[in-house]
């Protein structure tokens, strides 16, 4: 069921890549395609980099230890993930380009050449690399959070009886367990960063998505572009399989007879400060210095004194499309993983790896692809209702919205797929088993043993298929219906104008429409220390 | 079973909670429109396109895939009339079969022969101008010609942002139209020989980059300058520190991106939808284009926005537009041989 939702925009891609389109890929494999390689592989490899240490990093601090301001953190950490990635480009080339504010302030002290010679041109690989991984860390941190938290004090003490210090039973220990979730963490970093385009074009990088663009609108080839989505999906799963390989024989199940948490360790003086500080810093960059920006945009420009009543209608449209959504996914995700978790077999493995590949898919490719499917629908019905001699219903699914939350559900469905199957993989076995001696049947192990564990997953995935359906643009754009706006689109019609400023009073509603859930689950999701 | 359950109380909520249900069955009243213009753009037209007769306009926009949509949803479609921003969109629309000729005496008296379709599948509302923004210490220079920022004497002095953007793609499929694409090429690796950095960001970019000393030349459309210059004061500085010289093709004029509109093939509101095509090219709404967005109207004798009108008289390539749609292609072809945004 779900695995055919996913499965028919894909399948339609397919489809269109069926049509020839020799020339373009002559053109394509000679100029293009070596140079876009390059420029998605630095780009993934750097941003996955720099993601990966900062969200493993904060998580395994926030997670393990106990110092001040680690309540504040606690909700401050994911907040960057309502920072669309366009946004934070815009912001960041904005600062620090030359008569930026960074600029002018220092070119109060130093002559402006100078200024100019020393500041880094944000409009380059690494300025991307360094923007993107600020706002894409918390796929990191939230996944590698519910590992770290659960992880059981037994091998750490251990490790630590053996003479490894801190950091060794960080690296040899902690890490190698999270290793699942880092990598769904990783996994997510990655596909949003080979899906965007409004970031990645606008600070000059050429990535295979940019190509698949270019392909489509100028070089006039739908046919040729979706050969090359198929080739990008190819990679994706490529790199998947890789993964999956290389920890297949990594057992990361809890210690069955103990399930004792680790208790934090608490972080005082410079230490506690250090690790508060070295927490801080990526919120500041990734969340608090866009916002303040959007913040000073917006009391600048009068958008707030003028407030625009439309976008409360916007406003009220992304959260209604983003909470079902949300709700959707979730209950899909789980009950493919369930599914797969009692009854493993080829079919569902194959339905449950399916279920992943809507996120490798770039927005606009996905919305191109399931304009086929859906719309046959929307017209099989009229036709129907017609030869019912009823009167025609219209357009069902794209009329209602419907079709913007289900290109939300098959795009962000890996989320919590991905999330529950890494925290199923801490479940053992053995608990089921032992649930069913005791007569405890399928629903009741689930009800009294999965959800209670599974919950910091849960609430992870929720928190990021919410935001990131809030964010979305591409797909939205194209599917949504007549007279139906959303905060992103909204932004996006300032920043098509070239003046993004305009839009900073919505974007700062797509904030604060994420802070109150990330706010109240991450409260939840806090499991208390150790036992006492 | 429980799968299906759920996803059956979903639909049913989804049904329920929908933010809008609009029906495509409209009435008379009504039309529906799908475009790439920025709604917040054309919504003071159609505001004004109501008041004066009357009929809804409902409207769509996206950056893409419009013409994709139309297609799927078939004869069912809502879809009556069909905004552009560029020559591209035009162009592929028609391709997509998504189009039926407008028949519109009006059109055909208004609109320039040119800048419009000779099957009648498109007709072109307003004009976008591709130009320079000068440093006006550093280029002393009035006048400029296109094939001449391929001369070393530029080198390291040009601000351009991605060679594939439509803007870009348009203004290169004008050269190769024009020259041929043997020719084009040999223009396109001299204008990259003279960039200052690497394609990136967007048109007010260039200015930016001229003003702060990157570089002497940007290349831009005129809107955006005119947008700097009156309804942003912290851009201000920016299009101050610059000037537009409308260039033109040697012997030739300014090339312009053309915005355009089109009837979509299963039109439900066919009328309507002629009848706001025809408001569209009307004097009040071409007024609005000007004045509101800082575009040359397509219609004669409609006053141009006076910072517009003081880059001086707009030459206008005469060159079809039908024949640079033709050269896209090839351009894009180009930019990506000769490493233009490498």
């Amino acid at each position: 069921m779900t695995a055919i939702l996913v499965a028919a925009p894909v399948i339609s891609i397919f489809a269109l890549a069926m049509h020839p389109a020799p020339d373009v890929w002559r053109e394509l494999t000679a100029y293009v395609l070596p140079l876009a390689m390059i420029d998605t592989a630095l780009l993934l490899g750097g941003v996955g980099a720099l993601a990966l240490s900062i969200g493993a990093g904060t998580a395994w601090l926030i997670s393990l230890h106990d110092f001040r301001g680690r309540a504040l953190l606690l909700w401050l950490m994911p907040l960057p993930l309502a920072i669309p990635t366009y946004m934070a480009a815009y912001v960041y080339a904005d600062l620090f380009e030359p008569l930026g504010l960074v600029h002018r302030t220092l070119a109060v002290w130093f002559p402006l050449r100078d200024v100019v010679a020393v500041l880094p041109n944000l409009r380059s690989m690494p300025g991307a690399i360094v923007v993107i991984a600020l706002v894409l860390y918390p796929y990191v941190y939230l996944s590698a959070r519910t590992m770290f938290q659960f992880q059981s004090a037994e091998f750490g003490e251990a490790a630590r009886t053996l003479g490894a210090s801190r950091w060794n039973v960080f690296w040899r220990v902690s890490l190698p367990m999270a290793r699942p979730a880092l990598a769904v963490g990783l996994a997510l970093v990655s596909l949003e960063t080979l899906n965007d385009i409004g970031a990645t074009e606008y600070l000059g990088v050429r990535t295979l998505t940019v190509s698949i663009f270019t392909t489509w609108l100028n070089r006039g080839s739908l046919a040729g572009a979706a050969q090359l989505s198929c080739f990008m999906l190819a990679i994706v799963a490529g790199l998947i399989a890789i993964e999956r390989y290389g920890r297949r024989n990594v057992e990361t199940e809890f210690s069955a007879e103990s399930p004792r948490l680790t208790p934090r360790t608490r972080l005082v003086g410079i230490r506690g400060w250090s690790a508060f500080a070295a927490c801080l810093l990526p919120v500041l960059l990734g969340f608090v210095v866009p916002v303040l920006f959007l913040l000073q945009q917006s009391f600048r420009r009068g958008l707030l004194a003028n407030f625009d009543l439309s976008l409360g209608r916007d406003a009220f449209n992304s959260v209604a499309f983003a909470t079902l959504a949300t709700l959707v996914a979730l209950a899909l995700g789980f009950a493919t993983i369930l599914a797969w978790r009692w009854r493993p077999n080829l079919l569902r493995l194959v339905a449950m790896n399916i279920s992943q590949t809507g996120y490798a898919l770039p927005g606009l490719v996905l919305a191109l692809g399931l304009l086929t499917p859906v719309l046959a629908i929307d017209n099989g019905l009229n036709a129907i209702a017609g030869w019912l001699g009823r009167s025609l219903p219209g357009l069902i699914l794209v009329g209602s919205g419907a079709a913007v939350v289900i290109a939300y559900v098959i795009r962000f469905l890996a989320v919590p797929t991905g999330l529950i199957k890494a925290g199923y993989e801490r479940i053992p076995r053995d608990y089921d088993d032992s649930a069913r001696a005791a007569g405890a049947g399928q629903a009741t192990t689930m009800r009294l043993i999965h959800l209670p564990l599974l919950r910091p997953a849960m609430l992870g995935a929720v928190i990021i298929v919410f935001v990131d359906c809030l964010k979305e643009l591409p797909a939205t754009l194209l599917l949504r219906p007549l007279n139906v706006d959303t905060l992103a689109t909204s932004i996006y019609q300032f920043a098509s104008r070239g003046s993004f400023e305009d839009g900073a009073l919505a974007a700062l509603l797509i904030v604060a429409a994420s802070i109150g859930p990330v706010a109240w689950l991450t409260r939840f999701s806090d499991v208390p220390s150790g036992p006492a | 079973m429980m799968k299906f359950r759920v996803f059956a109380a979903t639909a049913a909520l989804l049904g329920l909670a929908s933010p809008a249900i609009t029906t495509a069955s409209a009435e008379n009243g009504e039309v529906n429109v799908y475009t790439y213009r920025e709604t917040k753009l054309v919504q003071p037209l159609f505001n004004a396109f109501t008041a004066d007769t009357g009929i809804k306009v409902n409207v769509v926009s996206a950056s893409s895939g419009l013409e994709q949509r139309i297609k799927a949803e078939g004869t069912n479609s809502p879809a009556d009339v069909l905004l552009t921003v560029d020559i591209g969109r035009i162009d592929e629309a028609v391709a997509a079969g998504v189009t039926q000729p407008i028949k519109s005496e009006a059109i055909d008296k208004i609109v320039p022969a040119q800048y419009r379709d000779p099957d009648g599948h498109w007709a072109g509302i307003s004009m976008r101008a591709r130009v320079i923004y000068a440093s006006k210490d550093r280029v002393k220079q009035d006048a400029i010609t296109y094939e001449e920022l391929a001369d070393p004497k530029w080198k390291g002095k040009i601000c351009i942002r991605s060679g594939q953007h439509i803007y870009n793609n348009g203004l290169f499929a004008a050269y190769a139209a024009r020259y041929g694409e043997a020719k084009a090429e040999e223009w396109l690796r001299g204008l990259k020989a003279n960039l200052a950095q690497r394609p990136s960001g967007g048109d007010r970019e260039a200015a930016r980059d001229v003003a702060a000393g990157k570089c002497d030349i940007g290349i831009g459309n005129t809107y955006y300058w005119a947008l700097m210059m009156n309804n942003d004061p912290e851009k201000k500085p920016w299009a101050e520190a610059t000037r537009v010289i409308l260039p033109t093709f040697q012997g030739g004029g300014t090339h312009v991106n053309l915005s355009g509109v089109l009837l979509a093939k299963h039109a439900p509101n066919r009328a309507n939808g002629v009848k706001l095509i025809e408001w569209l090219i009307g004097e009040k709404a071409q007024k609005i284009y000007a004045d509101s967005n800082y575009e040359y109207p397509i219609r004669a004798g409609v006053a141009i926005n006076p910072t517009i009108a003081g880059y001086g008289k707009l030459n206008a390539d005469s060159l079809p537009i039908s024949k640079i749609a033709a050269n896209r292609k090839a351009a894009a072809t180009l930019v990506d041989k000769v490493g233009f945004d490498n």
